[in-house]
């Protein structure tokens, strides 16, 4: 019993020394930096070696997929041969390729700007003019703003169908620009500015519009901000609403033409999802910040 | 705030101090006679730039999203093709639908099992890190895959989980090694197993998202809380159980309601994986909007948006609720 506790109180005075606590939480911070490296680079290795594999090689690797053995497939992370052979018949041999690649783009700067004109705007109502039916509505935007595309993909379609816009880009832009999402993130930025600022704006005579683009504007533009980082990586990864409303596959986004891409062309596959990567990933990069700030936003109370 | 304005945007902090004064002297003098009529004033001034800002995006929502969400709800109780009033038959009918009870059951299954796993690994990593100096890199690993397409991530995960992919061809190298089991053809793409690859691939893509929202919410908790904790000679586990996780019960209620949300775009990765039919362990609600959709089955996918819809409107309003609660 009495060593028992002499082997506790010893161990728990050998964590809290500070040497070795400090080498027990340098190990953890490793095994935290460890795990989601290899789960997150190890794919995205995949795809860049699978780019600039040859295509011989990419067959000796993955025929068990074509044959029904028991063999497996295997890989390497450093080609034997690397070749750019893919992105060269992607960037010279397959215009079909840039179509999507600018519908997608297209797209996303459309909707992003739609957002803008429209979601901030109202984002800034809700932050600054406290009016009694405001908040009613503020937690109307909050319940749609929570609503997957499923529950609303028949009332969109319903009201598409009458605009006559099925089959066109503004049958998946449109919807997109007033999602509700944006504006609450947006709100997020606007809220963090005193009150107080606005009053003296108005007292030195400032029209509302005025106050809106020179002190709301500036001083909350990371809520605007991280609405447009989220977005852009919500919308270049969009799926469920092209494909419920496009059926012309030359209005197709990248996101979904990516997967008609077969096996057989394993290598053209790998370069086209690099290629898809690259934008998100610059994206990611630049606005990391905002990202982040967007999380935080999407995750506080009115 | 002070910084803020001192920052030099136009207005220093004198001068809203001043223009405060001002104006309780104001509303001072004015109480009485015209104060009210001042006040009012006022407020049909910001009620008029209220709706001024907002109009744009209202009518929109209304045109885009309440309107026709009104026309769903009428249709739920109609006929597909001849428009009949058909009263409650629609919803009689699917909730007698096989395929319904079966999607709802998955997808309930796949929250269940996702939610809890996702937001206790959040919380496991956010920990250590909200007590790291520089955070910032492993951060960034962590929500990277939030920026990855599905599209280009299912290529890699289809190599991993096919029946002659990696993770059997690691599994057998494993049983070799330790001469425990022979070679491995398990198809974790077409059996019970693919719903376990959902659930890696969901908690995969999100936990970033909850990492950043935990480490918010840590970060909020009052240092002198836990200083004073510590000065009475609280253990760390008393810390833990006793104020910190008490103060997060509201980021646990934020992430829940997100990591909801963000547990019905998992059909992307279901579908490319396994196309619309896919194995019966992983045919989720998604999958039978699809469906539905496809064969114009209306009636029926009215019915299960005004079913759909008001349940997770129920969820999220007792959500709030026990959020308010806790808060008062």
């Amino acid at each position: 019993m009495t060593t028992k506790t002499q082997l506790w109180t010893t161990a728990k005075g050998w964590f809290r020394k500070n040497q070795y606590g400090k080498s027990v939480g340098q190990g953890l911070t490793m095994l935290l930096l460890i795990l989601p490296a290899v789960l997150v680079v190890l794919p995205m290795l995949f795809l860049i070696t699978g780019s600039v594999m040859g295509n011989g090689e990419l067959k000796q690797y993955l025929s068990p997929i074509f044959a029904e053995g028991t063999e497996y497939i295997s890989w390497k992370l450093v080609p034997d041969y690397p070749t750019f052979e893919h992105y060269g018949k992607l960037l010279f041999m397959t215009p079909q390729f840039f179509v999507l690649f600018w519908n997608s783009m297209k797209m996303v700067g459309c909707i992003l700007a739609g957002q803008l004109l429209v979601g901030v705007p109202a984002a800034w109502a809700f932050a600054v003019y406290k009016v009694k039916s405001g908040r009613v509505l503020f937690a109307l935007y909050v319940v749609l703003m929570l609503l997957p595309f499923q529950v609303t993909m028949l009332s969109s379609y319903l009201v598409l169908n009458r605009l006559e816009m099925l089959d066109t880009p503004q049958a998946v832009i449109l919807p997109a620009v007033f999602s509700t999402f944006p504006v609450f993130l947006s709100y997020g930025g606007f809220r963090g500015i005193p009150m107080q600022l606005f009053e003296a704006a108005r007292i030195d005579g400032a029209k509302e519009s005025t106050i809106f683009l020179r002190i709301g504007l500036p001083l909350g533009k990371s809520g605007l901000l991280s609405a447009m980082v989220l977005g852009f990586l919500e919308y270049w990864n969009m799926m469920e609403q092209p494909m419920a409303f496009l059926e012309d596959k030359a209005l197709w986004p990248l996101s979904l033409y990516l997967p008609e891409i077969t096996w057989s062309q394993a290598g053209y596959a790998f370069a086209a999802s690099v290629i898809t990567l690259i934008p998100a990933v610059f994206v990611f990069v630049w606005g990391q910040d905002y990202l982040e700030q967007g999380i935080i936003y999407s995750g506080l109370k009115e | 705030m002070d910084l803020q304005a001192e920052e030099g945007h136009g207005i220093s902090l004198k001068q809203i101090n001043v223009n405060d004064e001002l104006q309780h002297k104001r509303r001072y003098i004015m109480r009485g006679a015209g104060g009210r009529r001042n006040q009012s004033r006022q407020s049909r001034r910001s009620g008029r730039s209220f709706m001024l800002f907002m109009a744009p995006s209202f009518l929109g929502v209304l045109l885009f999203v309440l309107l026709p969400f009104l026309d769903v709800w009428k249709r739920s109780f109609t006929t597909a093709v001849t428009g009949q009033f058909n009263g409650i038959r629609n919803y009689q009918t699917i909730f007698t639908n096989q395929a319904f009870v079966l999607a709802v059951k998955n997808t309930l299954r796949f929250t269940a099992v996702c939610i809890p796993i996702l937001v206790v690994a959040g919380l496991i990593i956010a920990l250590p890190l909200s007590k790291l100096q520089n955070a910032g890199l492993v951060k960034s690993l962590y929500l990277f895959p939030l920026a990855m397409p599905t599209a280009t991530i299912v290529i890699v995960w289809k190599m991993f989980f096919y029946k002659q992919g990696l993770l059997n061809l690691f599994l057998t190298q494993l049983g070799e090694w330790t001469g425990l089991w022979g070679e491995i053809h398990k198809d974790y793409l077409g059996s019970g197993a693919a719903f376990w690859v959902l659930v890696f691939s969901y908690v995969w893509k999100n936990t970033g998202y909850t990492v950043v929202l935990w480490l918010a919410g840590i970060l909020g908790i009052p240092n002198e809380f836990l200083e004073a904790a510590r000065v009475d000679g609280a253990s760390g586990g008393q810390i833990f159980f006793r104020i910190v996780l008490p103060n997060l019960k509201g980021s646990l209620y934020t992430i829940v309601i997100l990591s909801f949300l963000n547990s019905f775009k998992i059909y992307r990765e279901a579908y490319l994986v396994a196309g619309a039919y896919p194995e019966q362990d992983i045919y989720l609600l998604q999958h039978l909007f699809n469906n539905w959709f496809v064969n114009l089955d209306f009636d029926k996918m009215a019915a299960a948006a005004v079913c759909v819809g008001g349940f997770l409107f129920a969820v999220i309003m007792l959500l709030q609720h026990l959020w308010d609660r806790d808060e008062a």
